[in-house]
């Protein structure tokens, strides 16, 4: 197991410190890179995010990661753990600012918040979390965990059964999302505390076989 | 639900952590990094960290210390103190800063906060106001020059979340370190004006002043410097107090104290002998992540 092998994508605008902190606190070896040697040959990849959509995408594409990511994602099956943009950007496209195309992995777009008397936008804060799908992901999981969330925008996947959990915040926003090899989260995990390190076990635990 | 949050506030002079004052008065309370460590062990919510130093010396708050800090912070981190241009904020969140905060550039420069919601989300960027009550009115206080702002409240705030903010962050100087509770009918007031997330700091003396604030307000989050310091699980006590009338707290640490009987400081009675004998042969596992 120690010589398992996981890389933070570094496209220069996820908080790859604070994720690097949480997987390294749970005994693995974490590697931050945007080389494409080094990612090409980890075993299991994290594709943090934060900020706005266009951004990421962006920087993304011009460092010419989202081919490799295409490459090592769909045609070899490595599994991959996107959070907050991150995963956003699996989408098909996104409303944030315009129209931006996404990578596509699972159809679907992000779409703003409705924003509602009581449920101001942006959704931040500790909120509880309903998964539909316990493995990877959730199987440490209590019921009821709480996870930390902050944003505006959120994804909508054209397959309903695509939604691993989801969370309501005066509607049903999806928490998580899964499709064979591909995992992501709304929430920060890196940023939930003991909820978040068990996440991140069970997922690494959980595709470990894959790997 | 979204729950409320308890925020840790930390403010930072020269490089340690204080207790404040009034905005005038720092009493030393020790190194940010061990704090930090033990109130995420304790279920803290969220942690500001300022530096109240960096401004007045014209320095920012650094990306090394930040680092440093951020190791064992499971929590988001909020960090800030002379932040001045996109390139100190591109730094803090590379350390692993969650959001920035800003509070001159409030009053100074309104198109730092337009950038930085810009370039990494509004949810990214806390606009800090620092108030004070004379009488009926309160003033937005201009902390580097210790004077009362030329513009009202009202007026600033509107900027602020107009500017891009994403939450607000509300110092009630008049309440800074008095143990006086908070300021209900400021939060009342600034609740009405805006719709983004407002944070309360400033007088809390316990888990009752805060449920005091969540009960006759809508803030998103009750905010403490002080009491968090001088007592042993501070945060899970507080919580547990807070979560016996209240299904908006988050309790899900392995220790919590729902069981256990406070007296009127909010201090933990002692248990009963028969229940101290029963605990004594009582196994409990480590909780292995």
């Amino acid at each position: 197991m120690n010589k398992l092998s996981i890389c933070i994508v570094d496209y220069g605008v996820g908080n790859t410190h604070s994720v690097a902190n949480s997987i390294s606190y749970l005994g693995y070896k974490v590697k931050i890179s945007n080389q494409f040697n080094i990612i090409s040959n980890s075993d299991v990849l994290i594709l943090p995010g934060v900020g706005a959509f266009e951004v990421a995408i962006n920087n993304l594409r011009s460092a010419g990661l989202a081919e490799l990511l295409n490459e090592l994602v769909l045609k070899k099956q490595k599994p991959i753990l996107g959070i907050c943009v991150g995963m956003q950007m699996m989408a098909g496209y996104s409303e944030e600012n315009g129209h931006h195309n996404g990578l596509n992995w699972i159809p679907g777009a992000v779409v703003k918040l409705l924003e509602k008397d009581g449920f101001p936008v942006p959704h931040v804060g500790w909120n509880t979390i309903n998964s539909i799908i316990f493995d990877p992901l959730f199987s440490k999981a209590n019921i009821n965990s709480h996870f930390y969330f902050d944003h505006s925008y959120y994804f909508s996947p054209a397959n309903q059964d695509h939604v691993s959990a989801f969370v309501n915040y005066g509607q049903k926003i999806t928490a998580a999302i899964q499709f064979e090899n591909i995992c992501g989260v709304q929430f920060h995990p890196e940023k939930s505390q003991t909820n978040g390190l068990k996440l991140f076990r069970s997922f690494i635990n959980g595709v470990i076989q894959y790997a | 639900m979204l729950k409320k949050r308890i925020i840790a506030v930390l403010p930072i002079f020269n490089g340690i952590v204080v207790q404040s004052i009034g905005f005038k008065k720092y009493l030393p309370v020790g190194k940010a990094e061990i704090a930090i460590e033990f109130l995420n062990s304790w279920g803290i919510d969220e942690i500001v960290v300022v530096d109240i130093s960096a401004r007045k010396n014209n320095l920012t708050i650094q990306p090394v210390f930040v680092k440093m800090i951020a190791q064992k912070c499971f929590v988001p981190l909020a960090v800030g103190g002379g932040i001045n241009n996109l390139n100190d904020v591109d730094g803090l969140i590379r350390s692993g800063a969650d959001k920035v905060i800003v509070n001159n550039s409030v009053l100074f420069n309104t198109q730092l906060i337009t950038e930085i919601a810009k370039n990494y989300g509004d949810q990214c960027v806390v606009a800090s106001v620092d108030v004070i009550r004379e009488k009926y009115t309160c003033h937005v206080f201009d902390y580097l020059n210790h004077k009362i702002y030329y513009k009202n409240l009202d007026e600033v705030v509107k900027i602020a979340t107009e500017a891009g903010a994403g939450e607000l962050l509300i110092n009630a100087v008049h309440r800074d370190g008095s143990y006086l509770g908070y300021d209900i009918e400021l939060y009342n007031k600034i609740c009405n004006i805006v719709t983004v997330p407002v944070l309360a700091c400033g007088g809390a003396k316990n888990a009752d002043s805060m449920a005091d604030l969540l009960n006759n307000t809508k803030v998103s989050a009750a905010c403490a410097g002080n009491f968090f310091h001088f007592f042993e699980h501070s945060v899970n006590i507080s919580k547990s107090i807070l979560s016996k009338n209240s299904d908006q707290i988050r309790v899900d640490m392995a220790v919590n104290y729902k069981e256990s009987d406070v007296d009127m400081y909010g201090r933990l009675n002692k248990k009963s002998d028969i229940t101290l004998d029963n605990l004594l042969y009582l196994k409990i596992e480590k909780e292995i992540i």
